[in-house]
């Protein structure tokens, strides 16, 4: 059954949710967004304001919120999954990866 | 209580306070404890502890230095007590001096000139005393939107913040730009990952330009570490707010800055010279750019926060919104409104605009907020390069 645990998902571009309660493991939440609409089982708890996979995505893929490129997928991320720091990493400022940024930042 | 007009203090340079402070301003590290008793003995004074004003050279002495001024000329300022030791880079005199073409009441006290941290504080109290009562037989008069510079700013982001504070941000700062107001946008660090649209807002290719100048100096800075930005920004307790990574809290910061074009982008305590919505370049840093906006001549700040923050400024207002209500709750003394109601869903995002813009109305006029009214006296300036 479809839980009242709220959820907000910003541009239809998006391939994540952000939850506004604490939404325990296993509910069945609905997220909408314009024409787009999703039924997702929440595979583990998510804390109030993090986000969750609305689609599967690869690694590698780029994560979308606000209908923009908020950073790139560390590891597989199923449907319903928590979407944060262990599976996502920032694309800019990465000083650690500073041959790659040498050639992407011209200098 | 709803309010239409605005009140402020004339200064002879033409532009209008909202406050009308005698600043003691240190501007020396030595000086800041000897100032700081003053404000003990005198009543309507203020000052600030920091850690500046010697072995500073190029680039970072030019920066500090337009800072002091900028504190100084601040129309919140009726008048300005320069406390130097005597000995250090940043002149007092100088600064004293570049004070006074605003036309404002300034002197000048020395610790070596005057024997000593006891004479100093006393000559200081002293003149500082009389500068008090002539500040109080100015009267508040009526004044125009159009004269207001508001900063706007975010600070211990949350996941809430894209989504309920900083978009009612936004749409006041719309309001103040359609009045013929002035607000600035600042924390380059955290408009990373935004820069295109607000490049794509930019009046002119040049100002456009400018917007991928900054953002790219920004995060070179970074990159020369050799980390991870994240390892400082987004920090621990965004994260925990449920901020991934920059570019995720940049959408949100700059969601801060409404909708209209980008007229301006300024360098670091530098003052406006358009009106509408302008950029100045500051570090993500709440307090050095607070004190940046503050010393470019914000009279008064709108600072949103998820994670719940004491910050105030000794000279301007700084009205604080919390982007969620079991925050505002919890931090009641130290948040002047709640933007929480728009995630419940009880509040609409222009409700709650519209909220805020008759509180920096009210605030504009004299009601204190709360980092005022519990002394909360932060200030920092963006040093750009090492002490000598």
């Amino acid at each position: 059954m479809t839980s009242f645990y709220r959820t907000v998902m910003m541009n239809p571009k998006d391939n994540v949710a952000t939850a506004l309660d604490y939404i325990p493991a296993s509910s069945i939440v609905k997220v909408t967004c314009q024409e787009k609409e999703y039924e997702i089982e929440i595979k583990e708890n998510i804390g109030f304001g993090h986000k969750f996979a609305v689609v599967p995505i690869e690694k590698g893929m780029d994560i979308f919120k606000y209908g923009e490129v908020i950073g790139v997928a560390s590891k597989n991320i199923a449907v319903g999954e928590h979407v944060h720091t262990h599976n996502v990493e920032g694309k800019r400022g990465r000083g650690d990866k500073i041959n790659e940024n040498q050639s992407a930042m011209g200098i | 209580m709803k309010i239409n007009q605005l009140w402020g203090y004339r200064r002879s340079d033409g532009r209008v306070g909202v406050r009308n402070h005698v600043l003691i301003l240190p501007t020396i590290v030595c000086a800041t404890q000897a100032a700081k008793q003053v404000t003990e003995l005198v009543h309507g004074t203020v000052s600030f502890i920091h850690q500046h004003g010697c072995a500073q050279v190029g680039v970072d002495y030019d920066q500090t230095f337009r800072t002091y001024v900028g504190m100084g000329t601040n129309p919140n300022v009726y008048g300005v007590i320069v406390m130097g030791l005597g000995c250090e880079t940043h002149q007092g005199r100088s600064i004293a001096q570049e004070i006074a073409k605003s036309g404002k009441p300034v002197e000048l006290v020395s610790i070596q000139d005057h024997g000593g941290t006891l004479g100093a504080i006393a000559e200081a109290a002293r003149v500082a005393t009389k500068m008090v009562q002539d500040a109080s037989a100015i009267v508040r008069e009526p004044f125009d939107i159009s004269e207001l510079i508001v900063g706007t700013e975010c600070g211990g982001s949350d996941a809430c913040s894209g989504l309920s504070a900083n978009p009612a941000v936004g749409y006041v700062s719309d309001m103040i730009v359609d009045r013929g107001g002035t607000v600035i946008l600042a924390e380059t660090t955290e408009l990373i990952g935004a820069e295109h649209l607000l490049a794509n807002r930019a009046v002119d290719d040049r100002v456009a330009k400018k917007v991928y100048e900054v953002i790219e100096a920004m995060e070179k800075r970074a990159i020369m570490m050799g980390v991870d930005i994240r390892t400082g920004n987004p920090s621990p307790g965004n994260r925990k707010g449920g901020l991934t990574t920059l570019e995720e809290k940049s959408l949100g910061a700059a969601a801060k800055a409404g909708t209209r074009p980008l007229q301006q982008l300024i360098d670091y305590a530098q003052q406006p010279t358009k009106k509408g919505l302008v950029w100045m370049d500051t570090p993500g840093h709440d307090i050095e750019q607070l004190t940046g906006m503050v010393a470019g001549g914000a009279q008064i700040v709108l600072f949103t926060s998820g994670r719940g923050t004491p910050t105030g400024s000794p000279i301007a207002p700084v009205i604080k919104i919390a982007t969620n209500t079991p925050m505002f709750e919890k931090m009641k003394e130290n948040m002047d409104i709640n933007a929480g109601t728009i995630i419940e869903g009880t509040e609409s995002l222009e409700s709650v605009g519209e909220r805020i813009f008759n509180e920096l109305l009210l605030t504009v006029s004299g009601k204190l907020t709360k980092s005022e009214i519990l002394k909360q006296y932060d200030f920092g300036i963006w040093r750009i390069g090492p002490t000598f």
